[in-house]
């Protein structure tokens, strides 16, 4: 299990990612799984930066296990701001034409759509949301 | 992401290379906002494309939805991660994607 705490911050997306992509580097993964994965970390890591700290700021801690012999990557992000369970939102109509049609909702649409498992918990005064993904074929 | 714009009259290329995520969409929105004068035919070369966020989607919604009132707009070149994100949001539906 490996760890990492940042300031939850935009600028600090790129470490967050450095961070992800390290845990799988020694795994036969697709180049799809990867990408599914990138925008995955981008969507949940992002939104805490945006909304989940006033002015004061805060931190985020990133939490991630990969399961060698399954290939099972868990990443589990954790903030302390106010609880946000970000699954309740709903999922956008993406049938609506190009005029209806809103931007919200849509990254974390895609993180449920592209993740195996996907969870939500509040305890200790902390959000913390988890993400699986087998990594190989 | 290196941003390279061809202009010739109304026609407007622009080809993306990188990453169009969090940290480069708000620079394709400026550069954009600026280009889109008088552009009746706009063409996205995705050709060097890597890899769409939602950030990045959001800036093409806008940029749809900006040349649905003036011309044309259309993706060239996208490879099969890039189409599959627009697949998975419906994208794939409101953009026009050669």
């Amino acid at each position: 299990m490996s760890e990492l705490r940042v300031e939850a911050k935009e600028k600090e997306l790129d470490r967050v990612l450095e961070f992800v992509n390290n845990m799988v580097k020694d795994i036969q993964c697709s180049q799809r799984a990867m990408i599914q994965l990138d925008v995955a970390v981008e969507e949940l890591f992002v939104n805490i930066a945006h909304y989940a700290y006033g002015e004061n700021g805060g931190d985020a801690l990133i939490v991630a296990e990969m399961q060698k012999e399954s290939a099972i990557l868990s990443v589990t992000f954790i903030d302390s701001g106010m609880p946000y369970n970000p699954l309740q939102k709903e999922d956008p109509d993406i049938t609506l034409s190009v005029e209806e049609r809103q931007i919200g909702g849509l990254g974390i649409y895609m993180v449920k759509k592209t993740m195996d498992e996907i969870f939500y918990q509040y305890k200790n005064g902390q959000n913390h949301l988890t993400i699986k993904k087998k990594m190989s074929a | 992401m290196n941003i390279t714009k061809t202009r010739e009259e109304g026609k407007l290329k622009v080809k993306l290379e990188g990453r169009l995520d969090t940290s480069t969409a708000p620079e394709l929105e400026r550069e954009l906002g600026e280009a889109l004068d008088n552009v009746t035919d706009l063409t996205l070369d995705f050709a060097e494309l890597a890899y769409i966020s939602s950030a990045g989607l959001r800036v093409l919604l806008t940029t749809q939805k900006r040349m649905n009132k003036q011309g044309n707009m259309v993706i060239q070149n996208a490879n099969d991660d890039v189409k599959e994100v627009f697949e998975v949001t419906g994208f794939i539906d409101i953009l026009t994607v050669e």
